[in-house]
């Protein structure tokens, strides 16, 4: 029997929900054929539609919420308009005051990153005016035709006034909380990081609204009755206080748990982005062509540099923060570490061998020193071709007064005396290279014994291009 | 796991150098593994590892005289099983193994305690030398890792004061020596080089190895904390 009732309950579950969403469709498509009445003339519809600003509430440019240039804005109508109908609707018993209240709540605040509009100085008198115009009418027009008591007057007005400057102070706390710069929690929900005025004037809002009702239970409760409604009050708000501590801390809970979910999510985005262009694009080109062992091998390496230069910034290992040429890592002609580390991997990837670099200091790059590069890569460029073999290491030390630079291999070597005349790689790019900045070239090498090519460049005195020529350190 | 035989083939007159592999990838242990057959005769693999937690039982277990240990793994890494090995069996050797050339890692399992430090594009013959080199109680630097200790040990303007000279200064000659590491010379040409024996060379490298675990020179301990290993 128990076993057999699920089934009968699903059953009729079914045909509920079948019901139910057939409905929820016809209600779904309702509003639809009303939003577009006659198939006749849609184009006209849409053109309006989008020439039509949405109906946001403006930040620049506001008097009190932005209600009224937005409306106009949305209605394509002199602001003026706009706010000279509110303040004669606040002459009807405050009616003007109450529609703008009721806007102020429903329409949507405008992005923060919104264009900022100008508006003159007279536009904005006649803004404040029409804005006070409007207060007075309303509380004029309630006091002469009695609608309100005389003893609200007051009391209304400092609600009111109040009430806008708290209202005005979360939308600017929510500006700031959608720029990023607002902490979490709390504080940062209701203030935005907005500071000690901005605590100022939610402080001054709820002052005004306090005062506004204080003054009012004071007009027409005797004292008696009133101490004891204000602290029936008081201890109610304690209470509804204390009864909605975990909510609150819910809220900062979810706040930063989102905050931290989506930080999370991007990251993982971007990585991801990053493998598939670059990972996954050269496996599936290393599968492609396994026979070609040379080509794998360049592409491996390929890869591997540019994966360590993503982890790892471009020198390929460490970053060197905490260096003593701090100014450094800005300078518009780059570092001497990346510079090495460039001029190395464009020689791996032409010549599919192993250039194993390593840099000790670092400091900004002149045009000594872009000589100084330029020597060095044109020499593991030779070792690449001549020397034979898979491997060149390349050394490049930065002392105070000058850098050296070693390109070595172990391969073949040759007799510097037998070279023809006319092989001009190592007497112009390099020799001639290095003399020209005032640098100089070793040579160490014999046949089947490698090759070293010690190249050393004095420092400018204060690494500025173009320094006064120096002796040589 | 391999056999637990640990009886060599006494055909070079020494028993081989016992390894086990502590790496979380299991393809690259098959890889080491199979390079390291090569020179069977020096080295031998009795087991590996793919966790801290296996390594460490492993090594207690197999009591190898060489742990080719991974930098990168979950919970902890290459620093975590030097941590929980070393107080227990101080007599175990480690040589770091790993494809990261970044300085916060490699300089923290140097100064966690591994005698050594090469990159896994190492050739099978180097892995075999060098497992055999800090077998016997010598150190074995990567060109990289002698650059970066070289620069850590520079004197730059606006260094930290020298507290100990002792630890935080190398002499000339350690310098001398760092630098031909670092321009990629193999022991015997630096010794043939600065004109003094192998063994020399061997010393100078395991006087720089002492200072790079115990000094306390800014970049040294910086790049450690920055993998919370001081």
């Amino acid at each position: 029997m128990s076993a057999r009732a699920p089934g009968c309950d699903d059953a009729s579950v079914d045909v509920e929900v079948d019901s139910a969403t057939t409905e929820e469709r016809r209600e779904v498509t309702m509003p639809e054929t009303m939003r577009w009445p006659g198939a006749g003339r849609p184009a006209d519809e849409q053109a309006v539609g989008l020439a039509r600003p949405p109906l946001v509430r403006r930040r620049s440019g506001r008097v009190v919420g932005g209600v009224s240039s937005g409306v106009a804005e949305h209605l394509g109508v002199p602001v003026l308009w706009v706010r000279a109908v509110f303040a004669a609707l606040a002459a009807l018993g405050g009616a003007g005051v109450v529609a703008y209240g009721l806007l102020w709540i429903t329409m949507a605040p405008e992005p923060a990153d919104a264009p900022q509009r100008e508006e003159s100085s007279t536009e904005r008198m006649q803004g404040i005016g029409l804005a006070v115009l409007g207060a007075g009418l309303a509380i004029a027009a309630g006091s002469l035709t009695g609608s309100i008591g005389r003893w609200v007057i007051g009391p209304l007005g400092a609600v009111l006034v109040g009430t806008a400057v708290v209202w005005r102070e979360a939308d600017e706390a929510q500006r700031r909380r959608w720029l990023g710069s607002a902490r979490s929690g709390v504080a940062g929900a209701l203030l935005g990081g907005g500071g000690v005025s901005a605590v100022v004037r939610v402080l001054g809002g709820v002052g005004l609204v306090v005062t506004g009702i204080a003054m009012f239970l004071l007009s027409r409760v005797d004292l008696g009755a009133m101490q004891a409604a204000v602290v029936s009050v008081l201890a109610t708000l304690v209470g509804v206080a204390v009864l909605t501590v975990p909510w609150w801390l819910r809220l900062v809970r979810d706040l930063n748990e989102e905050r931290r979910a989506r930080i999370r999510t991007e990251e993982r985005a971007e990585i991801a982005a990053h493998l598939h262009d670059s990972v996954l694009q050269t496996l599936a080109l290393i599968q492609k062509q396994p026979d070609v062992p040379r080509e794998v091998l360049r592409l491996a390496r390929g890869q591997e540099r540019q994966l360590r230069a993503w982890l790892y910034g471009p020198s390929g290992y460490g970053r060197r923060g905490g260096d003593a040429d701090g100014g450094a890592a800005g300078g518009p002609s780059g570092n001497l570490a990346d510079a090495v580390a460039t001029a190395c991997g464009e020689v791996e990837d032409t010549f599919a061998i192993k250039v194993q670099q390593v840099v000790v200091g670092d400091c900004e790059l002149d045009e000594r020193l872009v000589a100084l590069v330029h020597a060095a890569r044109e020499a593991v460029v030779n070792a690449a071709k001549h020397a034979g073999v898979g491997e060149v290491s390349v050394y490049a030390e930065v002392e105070p007064e000058r850098v050296q630079v070693y390109v070595r291999d172990r391969g073949k070597g040759f007799d510097p005396e037998a070279v023809p005349e006319d092989r001009h790689g190592l007497a112009d790019s390099i020799r001639g290279r290095m003399e020209r900045h005032g640098g100089a070239v070793r040579l160490r090498t014999a046949p089947g014994e490698g090759t070293e090519v010690q190249l050393e460049m004095p420092r400018s005195r204060n690494g500025t291009k173009n320094a006064a020529k120096e002796a040589r350190a | 796991m391999s056999d637990q035989d640990t009886e060599g083939t006494p055909e070079t007159g020494s028993r081989p150098v016992r390894v086990f592999l502590v790496d979380d990838h299991a393809l690259f242990r098959t890889g080491v593994r199979a390079e390291l057959d090569h020179a069977a005769d020096t080295v031998r693999v009795v087991g590996e590892a793919g966790s801290v937690d296996e390594a460490v039982a492993g090594i207690a277990h197999y009591r190898p005289d060489v742990v080719l240990l991974d930098v990168h793994m979950p919970d902890g890494g290459g620093a975590e099983v030097l941590r929980r090995v070393r107080p227990n069996q101080p007599e175990v050797v480690f040589l770091a193994l790993s494809v990261s050339d970044a300085a916060e890692d490699v300089i923290a399992v140097i100064r966690a305690g591994a005698r050594g430090y090469v990159t896994k594009t190492i050739s099978g013959r180097e892995l075999a030398e060098a497992v055999c080199r800090v077998a016997e109680g010598d150190a074995v630097f990567s060109p990289r890792l002698a650059g970066f200790v070289l620069d850590a040990f520079a004197d730059r303007p606006g260094a930290a004061p020298i507290r100990d000279p002792e630890l935080d200064l190398l002499t000339p000659r350690e310098r001398d020596v760092l630098r031909l590491l670092a321009r990629g010379y193999a022991y015997k040409e630096i010794a043939s080089e600065l004109f003094i024996s192998v063994k020399t060379v061997e010393t100078h490298v395991s006087s720089v190895l002492r200072k790079t675990q115990l000094s306390n020179r800014y970049e040294l301990s910086r790049w450690a904390s920055d993998r919370r290993l001081v």
